[in-house]
């Protein structure tokens, strides 16, 4: 079945231009990543409801942790991943209680402006600590470069996108198929109805974020090993998870890993085929064009 | 917002004691509008402008006799202005356009400042500048390359920085010199991203090798702060070109170093234009799988004791980096502004301005390797110059060309890793 199978991409790879496959497996890859993170984002406004503007910053938050783990133990990824993940989630889990528990009560502008000055802070708490320079980790650091009949798929990337496309899956299979998947959305359901069936809508509320932000800071420590690092970092990245997740269907994690994969080959292949120029105009066209049919996104619930 | 609030009034109440103090001495003050990228994508450069303009202020501002006859450093202050210190108001741009305009607004209007000095990218140089204009206020620009700038019609606008169309030639002749040795350099590629800086930079470097005969092979265009750039570089692979001329600010420099190392391309040669490529943090970050790249500069530290290396020691001094050349040529164009005022006499507009259009520095006078400071009418330094440097260890610079000023020959082809 294997030899089937590579039979099968040495034979695609000799009649597409190895080009191609190589812009479409690095975009899957990458991809991967995209989905990754924002499903952290699409899961914190299914539960409830709120666009976390500081998601980005999460990210780069888990960049930055990876960074910190490498620099002061000279850990690679098996112990930057899940510190970042730790420490991310205990994030997710103290700006929930301190902050969005607070404004989820108050009106729709406290909720924008609350994320949104949280990743102010975020963001110029990192300049300040770390300065405005770049960083980077060493290259190589998960490993070299596999090349695979003309492929040539880089260690880090690889790790990233297995991994994140994993977790992803694990993030639907726990929503879905577990009793806490049930009782968190039974919490998106109807959080009095929930609170009456012994459900307390805090713990649950406060285990999505600790999810949410966990996943993002994973992500971010993934991309750590082959995009460079700075504060601002957020910025850049965040917008990839708004459109994932506008394009996937807000509150979708399915949609989110299609989307984000999706994303991910039409940026590596514009960058090839029509320029990096008009990635965003196919992104958004592609868009309009499922609003048109699906206005809840991808697979988002109507 | 909060936090911007605190710092703020953090930074008025150290103005106010720093004011307190000075004002003992001497009342007068001569206050300079600074608009920088302070956040955002570019940040790195205005930290390390930030910290240029501190050294620059601290020669004017005191006496530093070991600086000889650099203009400025002999006594404490604007001798023109009765001693008259120089302070700098910094205004953030953060890489928009019309955040940097409302910024030049805001330094003209309400800080009252005498000139305004910025403001890195060209794009916010356009808009920014187009404000003091209207104001009637000097503005002077060190570091924006987009040739356009000066061809405007502008009263008020000076320029420093060798441009756009100075460094096409450059490119044009120092690659018909290495084809000359062997090098093959008949395909061009440019790569570059969508703003103002990107698409008037590459569209002259492409009109100036059309006009040799040489049309550009091949342009990849990318969004600034690009997420991804594989497409990019494969697109690269795909065609082959002998020379890739990369015009990109630091974060897209750095992805298209990574990129290109775990995509396995190399070209013949890999010429950068100075901005992304000359930030300490583009060197530290990827210098050592960039080994090999050539970029543009102006700066060249000279022997011990000049004046160019004893401000390129308090500079390192002051914010831990090499001193290079973005940040020299800012450095350069603040002490031009101050020497007009010096000359003026005033901070009125009209004297500065008067003052900057008789601007002659003598490349003695200079901390930077220009042949000189002298306006044209549209406001362009005529003696600007610059030449090719070469990242040839992955960690220092080193000059390369043209043949006179070279610390070393050139390496081809390009090493990468």
């Amino acid at each position: 079945m294997p030899r089937l199978f590579c039979n099968d991409l040495i034979r695609a790879t000799q009649l597409m231009s190895f080009v191609l496959v190589q812009a479409i497996v690095g975009g899957l890859l990458l991809g991967a990543v995209y989905a990754l993170f924002s499903s952290g984002l699409t899961l914190v406004w299914g539960m409830m409801n709120i666009v976390n503007f500081a998601h980005g910053d999460f990210v780069m938050l888990g960049m930055y942790v990876a960074y910190v783990v490498y620099t002061l133990m000279g850990g690679g990824p098996i112990l930057g991943a899940p510190l970042a993940t730790l420490v991310l989630a205990t994030v997710g889990v103290v700006v929930y209680f301190a902050l969005i528990r607070g404004i989820m009560k108050g009106p729709m502008l406290a909720q924008i402006l609350g994320t949104f000055g949280l990743a102010l802070l975020l963001r110029y708490s990192v300049f300040w600590w770390f300065g405005a320079n770049f960083l980077s980790m060493p290259p190589n650091i998960v490993g070299g470069t596999y090349a695979f009949a003309g492929l040539r798929i880089e260690a880090s990337r690889l790790l990233a996108g297995v991994v994140a496309l994993l977790v992803t899956f694990g993030l639907h299979l726990l929503l879905t198929r577990t009793s806490l998947g049930s009782k968190m959305l039974a919490v998106a359901e109807d959080a009095t109805a929930a609170q009456l069936m012994g459900i307390r809508p805090d713990t649950m509320q406060a285990i999505a974020w600790a999810i949410a932000a966990g996943a993002t800071g994973l992500a971010g420590a993934l991309i750590a090993n082959f995009f460079y690092i700075v504060p601002t970092v957020g910025e850049t990245l965040g917008i990839v998870a708004f459109v994932t997740v506008s394009l996937g269907g807000f509150g979708s994690v399915p949609g989110a890993l299609v989307a984000g994969l999706l994303i991910g080959v039409i940026e590596s292949l514009s960058g090839y085929l029509i320029g990096a120029i008009y990635k965003d105009i196919v992104v958004y066209l592609l868009f309009l064009f499922f609003l048109w049919f699906r206005p809840q996104g991808l697979m988002g619930k109507s | 917002m909060n936090l911007k609030h605190v710092t703020g009034l953090l930074c008025a109440a150290a103005m106010s004691f720093a004011l307190g103090s000075g004002a003992q001495a001497q009342d007068k003050v001569v206050k300079i509008g600074v608009i920088m990228p302070m956040s955002g994508g570019t940040a790195s450069i205005g930290a390390h402008a930030k910290a240029a303009l501190d050294v620059a202020t601290d020669i004017i501002n005191n006496a530093h006799p070991e600086l000889g006859n650099f203009p400025l450093a002999k006594n404490a202050g604007l001798a023109g202005l009765g001693g008259a210190k120089v302070e700098v108001v910094i205004a953030d741009n953060q890489g928009n356009p019309a955040t940097g305009q409302n910024q030049a607004l805001r330094l003209i209007t309400e800080e009252k400042v005498a000139a305004v000095f910025g403001a890195y990218q060209s794009g916010i140089t356009l808009t920014s500048s187009a404000i003091a204009e209207k104001y009637g206020v000097p503005y002077l620009n060190s570091e924006s390359v987009a040739a356009n700038l000066t061809e405007r019609g502008f009263k008020w606008f000076f320029r420093t920085t060798p441009i756009a169309t100075d460094f096409a030639k450059i490119y044009v002749d120092f690659l018909a010199d290495i084809k000359a040795q062997g090098a093959k350099t008949d395909s061009v590629a440019l790569v570059h991203d969508n703003t103002e800086y990107g698409t008037s930079v590459a569209n002259t470097i492409a009109g100036a090798f059309k006009e040799k005969g040489q049309p550009i092979a091949l342009d990849v265009a990318y969004p600034v702060n690009a997420t991804d750039v594989q497409g990019q570089v494969l697109q690269l692979k795909d065609k082959k070109p002998d020379v890739v001329i990369m015009i990109s600010y630091t974060s897209d420099a750095i992805l298209f170093a990574k990129t290109m190392q775990s995509l396995d391309y190399k070209p013949a040669v890999l010429l950068a234009d100075d901005a992304g490529y000359s930030d300490p943090s583009f060197t530290k970050a990827v210098g050592k799988i960039s080994q090999g790249v050539f970029n543009r500069s102006s700066w060249v530290v000279g022997p011990s004791g000049s004046p160019s290396a004893i401000i390129a020691g308090m500079y390192k001094k002051k914010s831990g980096e090499d001193m290079d050349d973005t940040v020299a040529r800012q450095m350069q164009g603040f002490f031009v502004l101050a020497e007009a005022i010096d000359r003026a006499g005033s901070t009125d507009p009209a004297k500065i301005q008067a003052a900057l259009k008789a601007t002659d520095l003598k490349p003695d006078q200079l901390m930077i390797g220009y042949k000189g400071v002298k306006f044209d009418d549209k406001g362009q330094n005529i003696l600007a110059s610059g030449a090719i440097i070469q990242l040839q260890d992955g960690e220092n610079y080193v000059a390369v060309w043209p043949k006179a000023n070279a610390e070393k020959a050139p390496v081809l082809p390009y090493n990468g890793w």
